[in-house]
């Protein structure tokens, strides 16, 4: 029998909700679902909302009763934050987090590298901004409380998964015991430890590197701007690194790397917190700060992903798909645009739009991204976590050098998240004009936000559908172009059409922006009215186009969508 | 190796120089110089692949 934690999780400055566990006797009958998703951390928790923006009903199981506990994925980039602007919670990290852009680097004592992020006029949100993990999460399981298309089952764990070609069949233990569950989509989102992926005894390929961190959330008031902090090779951590960050509610996260060899629950003890926290006080000159533990862990930098996240009927995301290392916010943040690239396929699957192998596309391309991601890491982690002598020497000279040498600088900056560009992806239009613009998103690159007024940006005017971002100073969409709209639209296909450049409301359009300033065409790299861009419902440019024509609009929407032939 | 090669003069200076200076840096510092200083090279350089070739001549015949 599962019993999660019935008593709230303790922290000095959040309160944790111990939500009721759903219990099989309260709900008689078969369970059948068209989804359920595993895990309700931030990433099946914003994988439900995005299903159920397509209108599809999902069951969000949950082994704990409350929310994770800790600070964990304490910074959330601009391009998370649009997607949670997609779920409804952006704007509640916004009244809540920190925001930042600014990185440093510090050795003996001196900055040797400043990071500067870029942060454009355009933007809505700024590159990074940091909040504790379980305050996204709460925000999250409000806007899930809130949406009927989804039930949240707390205090239920997956004990055993089998499928077949319908669909997977789950062995769910709750605290008065087990009960069965059929779906026809699994959605596994349960976490870096994921059961449902030892279950199906799937293998993560990549390498795991030595390097351990202890984590600690610490209530201390340092006079010290919301920046990254990043120390090297402090004499008191010797070969080590430490960083810091700010977060709400008066906490700092303290992440420093253990020597090799150490023994990570001695390390978790009391007494060794708080010497390593107080020598790296000392060493910032603010010794005998008083200060108080909230939560430590201890964590390993890996660089791991499944070669495909598609396994029959059940799809992977999230750290369940992929272990990346802490080093440049990438665990979350990627997580999230798996979560939205997985969500409007499976959703077009569910309702018969599109066939099943839509969903291969959502596995390469994200696992492209993570592979890549890998790659960048792997740089990063070997500069912070030096695998042999010869990295470790390298290092150690650029650590040196760095101090009268600026141009070492930027080998400590580890690239940050960004979302990923599907340049190869199978949902780009072979038979469109990209390779003829000088600006704006190409194929696979998220949308350039621009901003059209006080309040009011480009992506404000996007939601789950696909979006033609049309060109025009005419009166009217060409009839020709809204004919494919509205055959497509009838089958199903969500589409919204939204014309650019008219002072009044086009007929045909869903949506005016006046542009009036032409700003808007510019960044998008339009010279002519009658040019147009395809977003997909993850908002990724799937087609552009300098004229476009009707056959060449349908071509490209059958393609991205999957449409099934006989729809 | 390329066009540009030192003259005798001046190959026996860097010659005296680089002797001197890892005298100076001490045997636990000498690795830590001598990486130093191929990268001072290397970004003067300005060439990773011509960085290659120098890297592959200094590893023969050790």
């Amino acid at each position: 029998m599962h019993q999660p934690h019935a008593e709230p999780r303790r922290s000095i400055y959040y309160r944790y909700q111990v939500f009721d566990a759903w219990l099989p006797s309260m709900h008689p009958g078969p369970q059948r679902h068209a989804v359920v998703i595993a895990g309700a951390g931030p990433i099946g928790l914003v994988a439900a909302l995005e299903l159920a923006r397509h209108g599809v009903k999902c069951v969000l199981l949950e082994s704990e009763r409350q929310v994770s506990e800790g600070s964990r994925a304490i910074v959330f980039t601009r391009r998370s934050m649009e997607i949670l602007q997609q779920v409804g919670v952006a704007h509640r990290v916004t009244q809540n987090g920190l925001p930042w852009r600014f990185g440093n680097s510090v050795y003996r004592g001196q900055r040797v590298f400043r990071m500067e992020a870029p942060h454009d006029p355009d933007d809505r949100f700024f590159p990074m901004i940091n909040l504790q993990q379980q305050y996204l999460e709460e925000y999250l399981v409000d806007a899930v409380r809130a949406n009927p298309l989804i039930e949240l089952r707390w205090g239920n764990r997956v004990n055993a998964v089998t499928q077949d070609g319908q669909g997977a069949t789950l062995d769910v233990d709750t605290p008065e015991g087990p009960y069965t569950l059929q779906t026809n989509w699994l959605v596994a989102a349960d976490g870096a430890r994921s059961g449902i992926r030892s279950m199906l005894d799937l293998k993560l390929e990549g390498a795991s590197y030595e390097g351990r961190f202890i984590i600690a959330d610490i209530r201390i008031d340092l006079p010290l701007p919301t920046e990254r902090l990043a120390f090297f090779d402090p004499d008191w951590n010797p070969g080590n690194t430490i960083l810091m960050h700010r977060e709400p509610h008066g906490i700092w996260r303290v992440d420093y790397q253990l020597p090799p060899g150490e023994d990570a629950e001695a390390a978790l003890k009391p007494e060794s917190l708080k010497a390593r926290i107080d020598a790296q006080l000392a060493m910032i000159g603010h010794a005998g700060v008083p200060w108080a533990m909230d939560w430590c862990s201890v964590y390993s930098a890996r660089a791991l992903t499944l070669p495909d996240y598609v396994h029959g009927r059940v799809l992977f995301t999230g750290d369940a798909a992929h272990l990346l290392p802490i080093f440049g916010v990438r665990g979350a943040n990627t997580g999230f645009q798996d979560a939205q690239a997985l969500a409007w396929r499976l959703a077009f699957v569910v309702k018969g739009l599109a066939a099943a192998p839509l969903l291969a596309g959502y596995s390469s391309e994200r696992v492209g991204a993570a592979r890549e991601i890998i790659d960048e890491a792997g740089k990063s982690t070997r500069f912070m976590t030096p695998p042999t002598r010869g990295f470790r020497l390298l290092r150690d000279a650029v650590l040196s050098l760095s101090l009268s040498e600026p141009f070492v600088g930027p080998l400590y900056h580890w690239r940050t998240s960004r979302p990923h560009e599907y340049r190869d992806s199978p949902a780009n239009s072979a038979g469109d004009d990209n390779a003829l613009f000088q600006a704006g998103p190409g194929h696979g690159a998220p949308p350039q936000n621009v901003r059209l007024g006080a309040d009011d940006h480009l992506l404000d005017h996007l939601d789950h559908c696909f979006a033609l971002l049309y060109f025009t100073e005419d009166a009217a969409v060409p009839d020709a172009l809204t004919e494919v709209v509205n055959e497509l639209r009838a089958k199903g296909l969500p589409l919204r059409v939204i014309a650019v450049g008219s002072a009044q409301p086009v007929a045909g359009a869903d949506d005016t922006l006046a542009d009036a300033d032409g700003h808007l065409r510019v960044r998008y790299g339009v010279l002519a009215s009658g040019a147009a861009y395809l977003l997909r419902p993850d908002q990724h440019v799937c087609a552009r186009w300098m004229g476009l024509d009707a056959t060449r609009l349908r071509a490209a929407l059958v393609n991205a969508a999957g449409l099934n032939k006989e729809v | 190796m390329g066009p540009n090669t030192l003259s005798i003069p001046g190959l026996e200076q860097v010659y005296d120089a680089l002797a001197t200076a890892i005298d100076a840096a001490g045997p636990e510092k000498t690795e830590l110089f001598l990486v130093k200083l191929a990268l001072l090279n290397a970004n003067a350089l300005a060439d990773p692949a011509v960085f290659q070739v120098h890297i592959d001549a200094a590893l023969k015949d050790l």
